[in-house]
């Protein structure tokens, strides 16, 4: 019979007799290891370490090596260019505009959907509200020609009921944006009220009941506990959401813009790829994604840092 | 007690505001569906009279019958059939293997490699390097490079290290005891315990592949490695122009722009249901699921 080999939390003697033995007798898990660790290493951190080509002239043949060391060309370059500080006010604009319109979307749904007191149309009306989340961008894409076609679209239909001339939304450059962020609360507000549910399902109920004795209302409830109950979860997806602020996505904004609305629509996604892989300006490129990634750190830590100080709680 | 009637009828009018405008938000979430799923059983003559219809008129597969007899669909939708499938499971393996270790008690090594994990949930290397990595092991223009970027998340094996470490520490003993081996407690005791989780996994990563359109863009060249995604995005623009070119004039438009229009839908609904009809059948675990990782944070 095999020994039994229970193990102890807390047997880190540190020697180095223990660890092999410990090895010995845990290397299984180790061996379980090496697939994601490995998988990492190679697709997640070599890549990290390949944003050095945005200090060089990168060069597809001569390699990473081989290629010319340039300092901060192109950042300087980067900074310089008029393109690039519009993509920077589209990236922000439009970001913005989905936190301040679409942010607040799945907390009211949820809260709304709070106070319905029948389970089974509740649980109906979650799974409508969860469905636009399975459907892609190049679908949601397909109904939005569908939905603002000027001759067969249900909104310019109704415009020409009321006797309004039939608009071109998606060539207009003055409407991209609100397409923009209206399909994408029609596609993320009802899977986002997942969590707030999860979170409300934690309130203890004796804070209702206590609460209906002392003669609140139903929105007062909502107001005084309900809301705070989820407090913390608003302030974390908060934080993570303003470390994205420079973040709109490729999909979205790519499939959805045209060469009419590029003036407004260009976000940063959208400009690596086309200098990137477009025009082979791989360098120039990388620059690009690391401002933005960078940047979008910096936000994290600092909305953390303030999060925390003025007593929100934060990720860490 | 006025105060009281007062009270009481103000929250029936509460509680009916919330049924209505939850109901209002839900239609127009089904909406666009149901137009695509109406227009797309819908003869032609009906769609160009009621382009806004949500249930159909007249039954007409014709459009259907298109879609599978275009070889260009077909051989893209087996492309995203098999990214899917061979994504998700290898997902899966990935992120249990991955999240099991790390679930365990006393783990020698952990903090690093849980730093490993974690700082990629923080930072990446962007769009450029990842490309050029994939070009450089040769994975450009293959299905596997729309497959194996996506097979490990943090986010995913964090969720799934919180339901692990949720489970009965005595179960882990009891085996120990008996002198069960790490990979007979995986996938003998522990794998049979999950289903939530596996099921909750198996959905993000399903969704995330068969809707990804991205990773066809930057890795698949040739039209023969296209996902279905890459197609319909031709379609939808192929029926625009063709719209276009009639002025937006539906009686006036030819024949081939007809099929390209009614194609349209049909395509619309064959790429989109299939991954919907998923998500019925893992609802029943995925609330579990995610609620213990929502609840631990």
């Amino acid at each position: 019979m095999k020994p039994a080999t229970i193990r102890a939390a807390d047997t880190s003697t540190g020697s180095r007799s223990s660890f092999v033995k410990y090895f010995r007798q845990n290397y299984w898990l180790y061996v379980f290891l090496i697939p994601g660790m490995v998988f990492l290493l190679i697709f997640k951190y070599i890549p990290m370490g390949g944003i050095m080509i945005s200090f060089q002239d990168f060069n597809v043949v001569k390699g990473l090596f081989g290629s010319p060391w340039v300092g901060l060309k192109h950042f300087e370059f980067l900074f310089q260019s008029s393109e690039f500080y519009r993509v920077f006010r589209n990236s922000l604009l439009i970001s913005l505009y989905r936190m301040v319109w679409g942010f607040p979307v799945p907390i009211l749904l949820a809260l709304l959907m709070n106070e319905m007191r029948h389970q089974g149309y509740k649980r109906g009306m979650q799974t409508i509200l969860y469905l636009p989340h399975f459907i892609s961008w190049v679908v949601v894409m397909g109904m939005i020609y569908n939905l603002l076609s000027p001759s067969t679209g249900l909104i310019n239909y109704m415009l020409k009921a009321f006797g309004r001339e039939p608009i071109e939304f998606l060539t207009t450059p003055k409407y991209f944006r609100s397409i923009l962020v209206i399909s994408d609360i029609w596609k993320t507000a009802g899977w986002g009220t997942i969590v707030y549910m999860a979170s409300m399902s934690g309130i203890d109920p004796n804070l209702y009941e206590a609460a209906i004795i002392d003669g609140a209302s139903r929105v007062q409830r909502m107001i005084y506990i309900t809301l705070p109950g989820i407090a913390g979860t608003i302030v974390v997806l908060l934080v993570l959401r303003m470390g994205s602020i420079l973040s709109n996505g490729f999909e979205q904004v790519y499939l959805l813009s045209n060469a009419l609305v590029n003036e407004v629509a260009e976000v940063f996604e959208t400009y690596t790829y086309k200098i990137g892989l477009r025009e082979g300006k791989f360098s120039f490129a990388s620059a690009v994604g690391i401002f933005q990634s960078v940047i979008g750190c910096a936000l994290l830590f600092s909305t953390n840092f303030f999060s925390k100080k003025i007593g929100g709680g934060g990720l860490w | 007690m006025v105060k009281e009637k007062k009270r009481v009828s103000e929250d029936r009018i509460v509680g009916g505001l919330a049924y209505a405008l939850v109901t209002v938000v839900a239609i127009t979430m089904l909406y666009p569906i149901l137009n695509v799923l109406a227009v797309s059983m819908s003869s032609y003559t009906s769609y160009a009279r009621h382009p806004w219809m949500f249930f159909p008129f007249d039954f007409d597969f014709a459009a259907y019958k298109a879609v599978f007899s275009s070889r260009l669909i077909l051989r893209s939708y087996g492309n995203t059939i098999f990214i899917t499938t061979v994504g998700t499971l290898l997902t899966l393996l990935i992120t249990v293997l991955t999240a099991y270790p790390l679930s365990r008690p006393g783990l020698r090594g952990k903090p690093v490699f849980m730093s490993l994990l974690l700082f990629t949930m923080m930072f990446n290397g962007g769009m450029i390097p990842n490309f050029l990595l994939i070009k450089g092991i040769g994975l450009y223009d293959s299905l596997w490079a729309q497959i194996i970027p996506a097979i490990l998340s943090a986010y995913n094996t964090i969720l799934m290290i919180n339901f692990f470490k949720a489970l009965p520490p005595s179960l882990f003993d009891a085996a120990k005891v008996d002198g069960a081996s790490e990979p007979y407690i995986l996938f003998k005791i522990v794998f049979p315990l999950s289903k939530a989780i596996i099921a909750t996994i198996a959905l993000f990563a399903a969704v995330g592949y068969w809707n990804n359109y991205f990773s066809g863009v930057l890795y698949a060249r040739s039209q023969s490695n296209w996902p279905v995604q890459l197609v319909l995005r031709e379609i939808i623009l192929a029926a625009n122009t063709a719209m276009i070119n009639a002025e937006g004039n539906l009686a006036e438009m030819d024949l081939s722009a007809i099929s390209s229009e009614s194609l349209r839908y049909a395509a619309l609904v064959v790429v989109m249901i299939p991954i919907m009809c998923i998500y019925p059948f893992l609802q029943k675990y995925f609330a579990k699921g995610v609620m213990l990782g929502a609840v631990k944070e």
